[in-house]
């Protein structure tokens, strides 16, 4: 039992350690001890997915993991699947489709899809649609978003 | 968050001498999703709470054994719905597993929690009361096993004592021709609780069951031995499963609008069970 506990974090391919109190979110962590501020937060309990992140692969909302959960995993944010300078062919595709409004709440919306199209290359919309369905978007952009998914899913062979 | 001790035991052992705390102010962590809320909003304040996720006994594994399908405590719903084996014979739980929260919940929440969380609406419960289900419990006395039936008290209440632990959901082999579905009613398709949800089975000697959640103060198990419900006295059977409920009025819907849609779901998923069954009714 112990309120602060020594853990290993590996973000976006980097290791870091932390003396971390352990009633901290995860999300918390990222944004304010890494700066990385890609995730964000908005209701704080797991239903607008403005926070999600990879772990070990998978989504979860960052907002309802603590830090200490996330000990010797790996974690991957939105600036972990944006290429330096440039950005991915998903990213890309949101903008030429105007999906992008205010913005708030992309970064956990292309975590989503890059790990929806990743485990399912030719989705259906109805597959988008469920793979999305745990990030909300407070501008309502979702048929734009739903065309700038489906315009990079590989075609049925 | 109010901050709070956290231990990572590696062991059942340990991990009931931590939960026996005898003033109940430790909480055991699965997958968080509704820890983690109550920890937020302040419902819970637990001086502080054990990780189950490095307990080798309670290792998220899935496994068919004979005549009974096993999963381990910290198993995900994710992995649940991604189960062959589950697909396959336990389709309605499968499918109930599928309409919890979000890819991202499904990712995180176990089925142990969602049963040990003991919500009225528990999306997956109906569906473990119609394949009678069976809880493995164990703690500093021992083991026990009790039906998901006998588990569930009332609103956030189990027959969970200080210092036990649920380790295994074991599920009973359907009947070959055994068919089961089930459906639940929502506000809005993402993201939301249960207005009502009902799992159906029919066996192949036309036995029905009813799961029921979020129509009473816990989900409940309704059994048809003789099939009445598809029998010419259909109407005074869905009128008695109606009259075991007990719908309230709340944020998502009336006590009237749940109640009538008792009727309408379970025809629903009665008419998927039989057609997935192999029983031919009368
Ligand atoms: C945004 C959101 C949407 C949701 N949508 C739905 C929905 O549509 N349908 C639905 O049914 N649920 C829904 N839920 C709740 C659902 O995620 C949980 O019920 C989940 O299944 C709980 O599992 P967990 O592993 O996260 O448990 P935790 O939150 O870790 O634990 C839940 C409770 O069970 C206890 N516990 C956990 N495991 C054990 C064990 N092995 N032995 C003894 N006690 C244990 C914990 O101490 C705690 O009291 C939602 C939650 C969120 C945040
Ligand atoms: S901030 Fe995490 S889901 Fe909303
Ligand atoms: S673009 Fe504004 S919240 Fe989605």
């Amino acid at each position: 039992m112990s309120s602060r506990r020594l853990v290993t974090l590996s973000v976006n391919g980097r290791e870091h350690e932390f003396d971390v109190l352990v009633h901290r979110p995860l999300l918390e962590v990222l944004r304010e001890d890494l700066g990385l501020t890609g995730a964000k937060e908005c209701c704080a309990v797991g239903e607008c997915g403005a926070c999600t992140v990879l772990v070990d692969g998978l989504t979860v909302n960052s907002c309802l993991m603590l830090a200490v959960e996330a000990d010797n995993r790996q974690i991957t944010t939105i600036e972990g699947l944006t290429p330096g300078e440039s950005l991915s062919p998903l990213q890309d595709s949101f903008l030429a489709h105007g999906a992008v409004q205010c913005g708030f709440c992309i970064p956990g919306m292309i975590v989503s899809a890059q790990f929806l199209l990743d485990s399912n290359p030719s989705p259906t919309a109805s597959e988008i649609n469920e793979g999305l369905a745990g990030n909300l978007c407070r501008c309502g952009g979702y048929k734009r978003m739903l065309r700038a998914v489906e315009a990079i899913t590989e075609p049925e062979a | 968050m109010r901050a709070f001790d956290y231990a990572r035991p590696s062991t059942l052992v340990e991990a009931f001498e931590l939960l026996s705390a005898p003033d109940g102010g430790v909480k055991a962590l699965a997958g968080g999703t509704d820890l983690l809320v109550g920890l937020r909003n302040g419902a819970i304040r637990p001086r502080a709470v054990v990780d189950l996720k490095h307990i080798r006994e309670l290792a998220p594994v899935i496994r068919a054994d004979k005549e009974c399908m096993s999963i381990g405590a910290n198993a995900v719903l994710a992995q649940l719905t991604a189960s062959e084996g589950l697909r396959r014979d336990y389709p309605a739980l499968v499918e109930s597993a599928a309409v919890v929260g979000s890819v991202q919940i499904r990712h995180r929440a176990t089925l142990a929690g969602n049963l040990c969380n003991a919500s009225p609406a528990a999306d997956t419960v109906p569906a473990l009361l119609a394949y009678g289900a069976d809880v493995v419990i164990r703690g500093p006395s021992g083991e026990r096993r009790v039906s998901v039936d006998n588990f569930v008290l009332g609103p956030r209440e189990t027959v969970l004592t200080a210092g036990e632990i649920v380790t295994t959901i074991v599920l009973p082999t359907p009947k070959p021709g055994t068919g089961a579905a089930f459906a639940r009613l929502t506000r809005r398709r993402g993201v939301d609780l249960a207005i009502l949800s009902v799992c159906c089975l029919v066996d192949p000697e036309g036995e029905v069951r009813f799961g029921l959640g979020a129509v009473g103060p816990r989900p409940f198990l309704v059994r048809d031995s003789a099939a009445a419900v598809v029998s010419s006295t259909a109407a005074e059977q869905f009128a008695a499963l109606v009259a075991k409920a007990s719908p309230i009025t709340d944020v998502r819907a009336s006590h009237d609008y749940r109640q009538a849609m008792i009727t309408v779901l379970a025809r629903r998923t009665l008419a998927a069970a039989i057609e997935r069954s192999s029983w031919v009714s009368p």
